[in-house]
C-alpha cells in the first residue's frame, strides 16, 4: 500500500482514513505493508513533532510500515514543497531530493520498483495523486493488480482550478489502474465525469470510523456553560468552506448575538478569515483556536452545541463521522460524500447561508432537537466503520486475484 | 536665546500572554509575566540605571543642566514590584530638583479617543502615583498623552482639568511654514500652552544616531551642539521628546550614545545665549506666539505621525471598540480585579502589536512586537475579551443569588455611571 501520511505524522483526513483502513484490514487477516514518504526530522518541524513510527505500530498484527525519505507531503503546494527543498539543502547538504514536487513524485516512483520487488505481495493499492507513479511503476516490475484509492480529486482541492499536471497525474493513474475506489458515490461521480473513466471502473467504499472514546469531566466546557457554541473544524482552505462558515455566522448574529463560533485548523485561508471577520464587525464572536490533533480535537467537538462542515465539495468528511460519535449534532454540505451515509443530521447546500443560519438558530434554541440529533447520530455513526470498508476492499482484492488482475 | 527641553518618554507594556481556546472560562493569567520581567530587567540594565547614572553626573557637573520625564503607571507598577532598584535610581534622580515630572494616563491609554471619565479617572490615578512614589510636592502641570496623541479636543480638556501646557508632535502638516522651536496657544483656549516636538532634531538622535547611511554619520556632540545654536534668531525654543529607551537600548552603548551625551551639555553651552529648561520652565518663560488649530489626531508614530499604528486595520479597531464597549458592565459590576484587567487591556501597545502595515514601519512595529504575527496578537487579544466576558456574567449571576437570598443585609455597592457609545469617536 502506498501512501503519503500515516499518524501520527499526519496533517489530515488522509492519514487518519489510511490508518483506519490498514488497521481493519489487519483485524480481517490481511497483510499489509504500508510505504510512505517520510520527511527527514529535520524538516519535520512545522509539521508535527516526531515520535518513532515504530513504537506506535509495532504491536499491530499483519502490519507492517516502510518509510521512504522523501519531502513529499500530503496537501502540499508546489510552492511549499520549493521551500522544504531549500530548508533540506539547507540542514542536510547535497541530499537526493527532487528539485519540485513533480520530479520527488517521479522519484517516489522509482523507488516504488525498488520496494515492490524486495516484497512479497498480491495487491498494489495506492492513496491519492502522489502515489499513482509509485504504483504504476510498481505494477510495471511485477504485473500485480492495481487498485488506486480516491480520496479527493484535484477538483475537490482547488474548487475547480486545476493544476494541469496534476490532472494529468491523475488521469494516467486512473486508466491504468485495475480498479479504482473512490470514497463516495459524489466523488465516484467526479472521477467518471472529469477523467473519462468507465462507470464499471469505479467502485464505493465509504470511510469509516475507529473510535475511542475520549472522557472529559464536565468541568472542562466552562466557555459551553456560558455562550451557545458553534464549530467549525478542518483545514482551513477554500475546499472546507471556511468562508461560508463566517458569513453565515454573521446571519446568526443578527438573530442571536450571543453565540460564539469556534474555528479550529490552520490553513492558507487563515489570515483572510481573521481579517473578514474583523471586517465584518463580528471578532469578538469568532473564537480562533488552531490546529488540534488526538485529544483536543475530540474536546473541541464536544465544547460545541453544533457542527457546521460547510464544503464546497467534500469526497467523504469524516468530521462530520467524528462529531457524531463525540454526541455533536451536525449541519453539513450536500456537497460530501458522508452525506451519503448518515442521515441523523441536517444537510444543506454550502451556498444556501439562510437556510444553514436558520437551521443553526433553530437547533441552538430547541433543546429536544438538539438532544435528539446528538443521540440518534451517535447510534448511527457506530454502524459507519473501517471494516466494513475493509470488506469491501477484501472483495475487490478477491475478485482482481481470481481473475488474474483483471477487472471482474 | 535658545532654551532646550529634553523630555523622555519612560514606559513598558504589559503584554499579553498567548490565550487560547481552552483557556477562556478559566481566568488563567492574562499577562506574559516571563516576557514582561524579562524585557524590564534588560531595559533597567541597558538603558534606566546607566542612563540615569548619567543624567545624575551632567546635574551635578551642570547645575542649570534641566530634564523631563513622564513615566507611565504601567511601568512604575513594575518597577516597584520586580525592579525596586531601577525605581529607587529615578527617584535619587527626581530628588535633585532639575527634572520635571509630566502628567499622563496611567495605562498609556487611547482612552481619550473612546471614554473621557475612563481617560479622566487615569489621569487622576497616574497623579496619584506620582506624589506616592515622588513625593507631594510633585503635582504634574503638564500633560503629554500616550505617543503624543493630540488634537484641539483634547488641549481643551486639559486645560479644563488645571493643567498648564501639553505637548505635541511638531508635524509638518499642522505646522505647515511655522516652526516647532516655538511657544504656541491650542486654538480656543487661554491658559493652555503647546509644546512641539523638534522632531528633525530629535530624530537626529533617537532614529539616526547609529546608522551608518546617514550623511551626517557620525553625530558628535560638537554638531549638534552647533544645529541648537543655529536655531538663536528664529526660535526660542528646541523641544527633543523621545523614548529613554533611545540611550542605551534602542541605541546601544556601542554606539557611542552615551559618550555623546555626557557631552552634550558642555557643547549646547558654548553657546552663551543657549540654556535648558523644563516644559513648565517654557512656558513661564515664553509668551505663546500664535494659536495652532489641530482638528485631526496627530501623534509621534511612524511616518504617517497619525492613529494608523493603533487604529489602521479592523482587528485594530474592533478590539478597540469590543473592550470599550463592556466599560458600563464592568463598573456596574463592582469588582476591582475585573477592572484593573480592563484598565490594563487598554494599554496602547496590545493595538500596535495588531499593526499590518508592513512597510517602512514595519521593521520598528516588529522589533517590538512579542508575536510572531499581529493575527496571533489579535487572537489572544479576543479571547481574552471573551474569557472577561464570561467573569462578567459570573458576577451577573452571583449577585442575581445575592438578592434572591432572603438572610442578605449587606449594603448594596452603586457604581458611578459613566461611559456610552463608543464607535463613533474615530
Amino acid at each position: 500500500m502506498f501512501g503519503w501520511e500515516f499518524p501520527p505524522f499526519n496533517s489530515g483526513g488522509l492519514g487518519t482514513a489510511c490508518q483506519g483502513l490498514t488497521k481493519a484490514l489487519s483485524r480481517n487477516d490481511i497483510e499489509v505493508t504500508f510505504v510512505v514518504p517520510y520527511a527527514p526530522d529535520a524538516l519535520n518541524v512545522d509539521f508535527m513533532k516526531m515520535i518513532n513510527a515504530a513504537k506506535v505500530y509495532g504491536n499491530i498484527k499483519n502490519f507492517k510500515i516502510k518509510k521512504f525519505d522523501s519531502l513529499l507531503a500530503p496537501y502540499l503546494t508546489s510552492k511549499e514543497y520549493d521551500e522544504r527543498f531549500r530548508l533540506a539543502k539547507l540542514h542536510l547538504g547535497d541530499a537526493n531530493y527532487g528539485s519540485n514536487i513533480y520530479e520527488e513524485a517521479r522519484r517516489y516512483a522509482e523507488a516504488a520498483k525498488l520496494i515492490a520487488l524486495s516484497d512479497d505481495f498480491d495487491i498494489i493499492h495506492c492513496h491519492d495523486w502522489m502515489t499513482y507513479e509509485a504504483g504504476i511503476s510498481a505494477k510495471e516490475v511485477t504485473g500485480k493488480p492495481l487498485v488506486l484509492h480516491i480520496h479527493a480529486t484535484e477538483f475537490d482541492r482547488t474548487g475547480g482550478n486545476n493544476n494541469e499536471y496534476i490532472y494529468s497525474i491523475e488521469r494516467r493513474g486512473f486508466h491504468a489502474a485495475d480498479k479504482i475506489l473512490a470514497v463516495s458515490n459524489y466523488t465516484k461521480g467526479k472521477v467518471v465525469y472529469h477523467y473519462g473513466v468507465p462507470d464499471q471502473k469505479v467502485a464505493v467504499v465509504h470511510n469509516g470510523l475507529d473510535f475511542f472514546e475520549e472522557t472529559f469531566h464536565e468541568s472542562e466546557f466552562e466557555l459551553k456553560k456560558h455562550f451557545k457554541t458553534v464549530l467549525f473544524l478542518g483545514r482551513i482552505t477554500i475546499q472546507k468552506g471556511p468562508d461560508w462558515f463566517i458569513y453565515t455566522a454573521k446571519k446568526v448574529l443578527e438573530k442571536d448575538p450571543d453565540v460564539r463560533f469556534i474555528v479550529v485548523g490552520s490553513g492558507d485561508m487563515e489570515q483572510f478569515i481573521i481579517e473578514k471577520a474583523a471586517e465584518m464587525g463580528i471578532s469578538k464572536n469568532i473564537i480562533f483556536g488552531g490546529f488540534m490533533r488526538d485529544k483536543d480535537l475530540a474536546k473541541a467537538y464536544k465544547l460545541a452545541d453544533l457542527y457546521v462542515m460547510p464544503s464546497i465539495s467534500e469526497p467523504f468528511g469524516l468530521t462530520t463521522l467524528e462529531a457524531m460519535r463525540n454526541g455533536t449534532p451536525c449541519i453539513i454540505s450536500k456537497q460530501s460524500g458522508v452525506s451519503e451515509v448518515v442521515n441523523n443530521c441536517i444537510k444543506v447546500d454550502f451556498w444556501d447561508i439562510d437556510l444553514m443560519a436558520s437551521k443553526i438558530v433553530e437547533i441552538l434554541h430547541d433543546e429536544n432537537y438538539r438532544n435528539a440529533l446528538s443521540y440518534h447520530g451517535r447510534e448511527e455513526s457506530k454502524g459507519v466503520t473501517w471494516d466494513v470498508a475493509a470488506h469491501k476492499c477484501i472483495d475487490v482484492y478477491n475478485i482482481l486475484i481470481a481473475n488474474g488482475g483483471q477487472n471482474g | 536665546m535658545v532654551s532646550v527641553c529634553f523630555y523622555f518618554q519612560v514606559h513598558q507594556p504589559l503584554r499579553l500572554g498567548k490565550y487560547k481556546l481552552f483557556d477562556i472560562g478559566y481566568h488563567k493569567n492574562y499577562y506574559n509575566d516571563k516576557k514582561n520581567l524579562e524585557v524590564l530587567q534588560k531595559v533597567a540594565n541597558k538603558c534606566y540605571i546607566p542612563a540615569n547614572r548619567l543624567m545624575y553626573h551632567l546635574i551635578n557637573e551642570h547645575p542649570d543642566f534641566k530634564i523631563s520625564y513622564s513615566f507611565s503607571g504601567v511601568l512604575l507598577e513594575q518597577l516597584q514590584q520586580n525592579y525596586p532598584e531601577a525605581l529607587q535610581s529615578f527617584q535619587e534622580l527626581v530628588d535633585t530638583g532639575n527634572v520635571e515630572l509630566l502628567a499622563e494616563t496611567y495605562y498609556h491609554s487611547l482612552a481619550f479617543l473612546y471614554s473621557k471619565n475612563e481617560f479622566d479617572e487615569q489621569v487622576a490615578l497616574h497623579r496619584k502615583k506620582i506624589k506616592d512614589l515622588f513625593g507631594a510636592k510633585h503635582n504634574p502641570k503638564v500633560f503629554r498623552n500616550t505617543e503624543l496623541i493630540y488634537n484641539n479636543e483634547l488641549a481643551k480638556h486639559i486645560e479644563n482639568l488645571g493643567y498648564k501646557g501639553i505637548l505635541a508632535e511638531g508635524a509638518d502638516h499642522i505646522l505647515n511654514w511655522r516652526s516647532p522651536n516655538f511657544v504656541y496657544r491650542p486654538i480656543q483656549t487661554n491658559n493652555i500652552r503647546l509644546l512641539l516636538k523638534n522632531y528633525k532634531l530629535s530624530d537626529d538622535i533617537a532614529f539616526r544616531f547609529s546608522s551608518k547611511d546617514w550623511k551626517e554619520y557620525p553625530l558628535t556632540a560638537e554638531k549638534f551642539g552647533s544645529w541648537v545654536s543655529s536655531v538663536n534668531g528664529s526660535g526660542t525654543n528646541v523641544n527633543l521628546f523621545m523614548d529613554y529607551e533611545t540611550i542605551g537600548e534602542h541605541q546601544w552603548a556601542s554606539t557611542g550614545i552615551f559618550n555623546f551625551l555626557k557631552n552634550l551639555p558642555k557643547e549646547i553651552k558654548n553657546h552663551p545665549d543657549n540654556n535648558f529648561a523644563t516644559p513648565s520652565e517654557l512656558i513661564k518663560k515664553y509668551q505663546p506666539v500664535a494659536e495652532l488649530d489641530v482638528h485631526n489626531f496627530v501623534s509621534w508614530a511612524d511616518v504617517e505621525r497619525d492613529l494608523s499604528a493603533w487604529l489602521g486595520n479592523n482587528m485594530q479597531k474592533l478590539s478597540v471598540g469590543h473592550l470599550y464597549m463592556m466599560e458600563q458592565e464592568i463598573r456596574d459590576s463592582g469588582d476591582k480585579k475585573l477592572l484593573e484587567d480592563w484598565r490594563r487591556l487598554q494599554i496602547s501597545d496590545h493595538f500596535y502589536y495588531m499593526c499590518t502595515k508592513w512597510f517602512s514601519d514595519g521593521d520598528v512595529h516588529k522589533y517590538f512586537n512579542p508575536y510572531d504575527r499581529p493575527h496571533d496578537s489579535f487572537i489572544s487579544f479576543i479571547n481574552i475579551l471573551n474569557d472577561m466576558e464570561i467573569r462578567l456574567k459570573k458576577l451577573k449571576a452571583e449577585k442575581a443569588n445575592a438578592l434572591s437570598a432572603p438572610a442578605l443585609n449587606a449594603p448594596m455597592l452603586s457604581a458611578p455611571r459613566l461611559g456610552k457609545q463608543i464607535f463613533d469617536r474615530i
